[in-house]
């Protein structure tokens, strides 16, 4: 279960305000794609373009194409409760329901839309969903206490855990190791990695080593100055991008010069 | 004088702090005061009635014989209040921070703060000269088809002014104040896990229930007893609406009385044993009024744990 995205023509506003320019490019299913770039340049705004969020901010709108195996995400018709069951998300700072318990939170996304799951196949999901996410070792005697009991890290893979419950086919993570510890950050990283191997992965990030060790590709994203729009700079192979890039404001951005 | 530079420096004093500390201090000394004052004027006030022989009490049977049936009938009347007025409440209060448009919601924000500053007696006029009379119909009908029931038992009062008007008068009356605090109460929700149940494919309204309801819940029952406290304590709406009389099961016949009623339509002509009498049943009104207080905090303290505080 896992999708390609085509970006085409896609520009995102804040009301009038052009936020991210023209943006074209072709995420890979099973695959990570890194978004990095300066701070406000728009990578953020982009990611939540993909699964809908951007609209939940008042003002907020898109044009332009976002097609997901050929479905335009953006078309008539296509309700975003729908597009958002698909595409999951993990946050900045982790976000684990506070009034719900470690397995209710696991199983917040699949009981939506009042799906009944029987208690059977309930418990294999809350154990393969921690299991993918690393953390059922840790949390196993303990499913029925609140997530906000646990560690930051431990916390953010709670919510990875709940984004993969409901089998989506593209999960995306807003800066998801931002908020956490150098450790904790290495069992995400490790996390990602076996993630791509079911799912197509977006991760924004400001760290360019964490981009470095996790992406197949990465994309560069820039803004030109405050109040301009951001825009896609480069986007190739993370190798590439690192070590050979095409534009001199990636090499500058890359090596550190600004940014 | 060995270490003067971490030593206080002159003309950066700590006055401020002590000032305000003080003035902290002297207002919650100062509030505790108020209370246990106010217990013991009614305790000591009170006493009288206590020790009275039975036969001097009003209605010659007793102080609880007396308080028992103006207590059910302010329940009743705070009940009936309550039902209507939370559900009410907090819907409009959801409307207002999660559904209206920005420029609506503010409009109804002010509306809604204006209902709760409009004084008791004009609620109590419109509930006696309009709501009353327009009742009167439906009231008719509740008796011809429901009377089954106790509460809507027959015949029904012929100006309206039950307790069940007075219930109603009362949700009005409490209905801005439940709203406007819960409104509060939603619009701090956080973000972060509101945009969490978004990012899952939940429907505006499952969003609701997974990340605002929750977070709100402590919110919600403190708003919904501030409003029982007006409910029980309001005087002059009750006063004005309800023809009281004793303890009687229908909703929809005159009868019933609520014990701030009962003691503003009797103080004025009460001296001696009836004054403490009238006081008593003020003690009794506070310690339901301090009953509720407490059980809303163990509800609120009982989910601690997952109330997101921590």
């Amino acid at each position: 279960m896992s999708k390609r995205i085509d970006v085409s023509d896609l520009h995102v506003y804040y009301g009038d305000f052009l936020a991210v320019e023209d943006v074209n490019i072709t995420l890979d299913a099973k695959s990570v794609t890194a978004f990095i770039g300066p701070s406000g340049c728009g990578k953020s705004t982009f990611l939540r373009t993909l699964n809908r969020m951007h609209e939940v901010i008042p003002g907020a709108r898109v044009e332009g194409k976002v097609l997901l195996d050929g479905d335009n995400l953006y078309s008539d018709g296509v309700d975003p409760v729908t597009v958002r069951s698909q595409i999951g998300m993990v946050f900045q700072r982790p976000n684990p329901f506070p009034t719900m318990s470690i397995r209710d939170n696991v199983l917040a996304g699949v009981k939506l839309n009042s799906r009944r799951i029987s208690k059977s196949d309930a418990d294999a999901l809350v154990e393969s969903s921690l299991s993918s996410a690393n953390l059922w070792n840790e949390v196993k005697d303990r499913l029925d206490k609140p997530g906000s009991g646990l560690s930051g890290g431990q916390q953010q893979r709670l919510c990875i855990a709940r984004a993969i419950a409901v089998s989506p086919d593209v999960i995306l993570m807003d800066e998801p190791c931002s908020a956490l510890d150098p450790i904790s950050t290495l069992a995400i990283e490790d996390l990602i990695n076996e993630l791509k191997d079911q799912y197509t992965v977006v991760i924004v990030t400001h760290n360019m080593q964490q981009a470095a060790r996790v992406s197949d590709k990465t994309a560069f994203f820039n803004i030109a100055g405050t109040g301009k729009p951001g825009k896609l700079i480069e986007f190739a192979e993370t190798a590439t991008i690192f070590n050979n890039p095409g534009e001199k404001s990636t090499e500058d951005y890359v090596s550190g010069r600004f940014g | 004088m060995s270490n003067t530079k971490l030593a206080r420096r002159a003309g950066t004093g700590r006055t401020g702090d002590q000032v305000f500390s003080g003035a902290a201090l002297g207002a919650g000394v100062l509030i505790v005061a108020i209370l246990f004052a106010v217990a013991m004027f009614l305790v000591i006030q009170a006493l009288p009635t206590f020790t009275a022989p039975r036969s001097e009490s009003t209605g010659g049977e007793g102080f609880f014989a007396y308080i028992f049936p103006i207590v059910i009938g302010t329940l009743i009347a705070a009940m009936i209040a309550l039902i209507i007025a939370t559900p009410i409440g907090v819907a409009v209060a959801l409307f207002i921070s999660h559904y209206a448009p920005r420029s609506l919601a503010k409009g109804m924000g002010y509306v809604v703060d204006l209902l709760a500053a409009i004084p008791s007696v004009i609620y109590g006029a419109w509930g006696a000269s309009f709501l009353a009379s327009s009742l009167k119909g439906p009231y008719q009908w509740l008796a011809e088809n429901l009377g089954w029931i106790p509460i809507f038992a027959g015949p029904a009062s012929g100006t309206g002014k039950t307790i069940l008007t007075a219930g109603i008068v009362l949700a009005v009356m409490v209905l801005p104040i439940i709203a406007s605090l819960t409104r509060e109460i939603f619009l701090q929700a956080p973000m972060l896990h509101q945009e969490a149940a978004l990012a899952l494919g939940a429907t505006r309204w499952e969003m609701i229930r997974m990340a605002v309801l929750p977070f709100a819940r402590g919110g919600i029952i403190s708003a919904v007893m501030l409003g029982l406290g007006r409910a029980l304590g309001e005087t002059l709406a009750v006063a004005l609406v309800l023809s009281s009389g004793p303890l009687i099961a229908s909703w929809i016949r005159s009868g019933n009385q609520t014990i701030a009623a009962e003691i503003a339509l009797n103080f004025p002509e009460a001296f001696g044993l009836r004054m403490h009498e009238l006081i008593a049943a003020g003690l009794v009104l506070f310690l339901i009024t301090l009953l509720v207080n407490v059980v809303a905090r163990w509800i609120i303290s009982r989910h601690k744990e997952f109330s997101g505080a921590n």
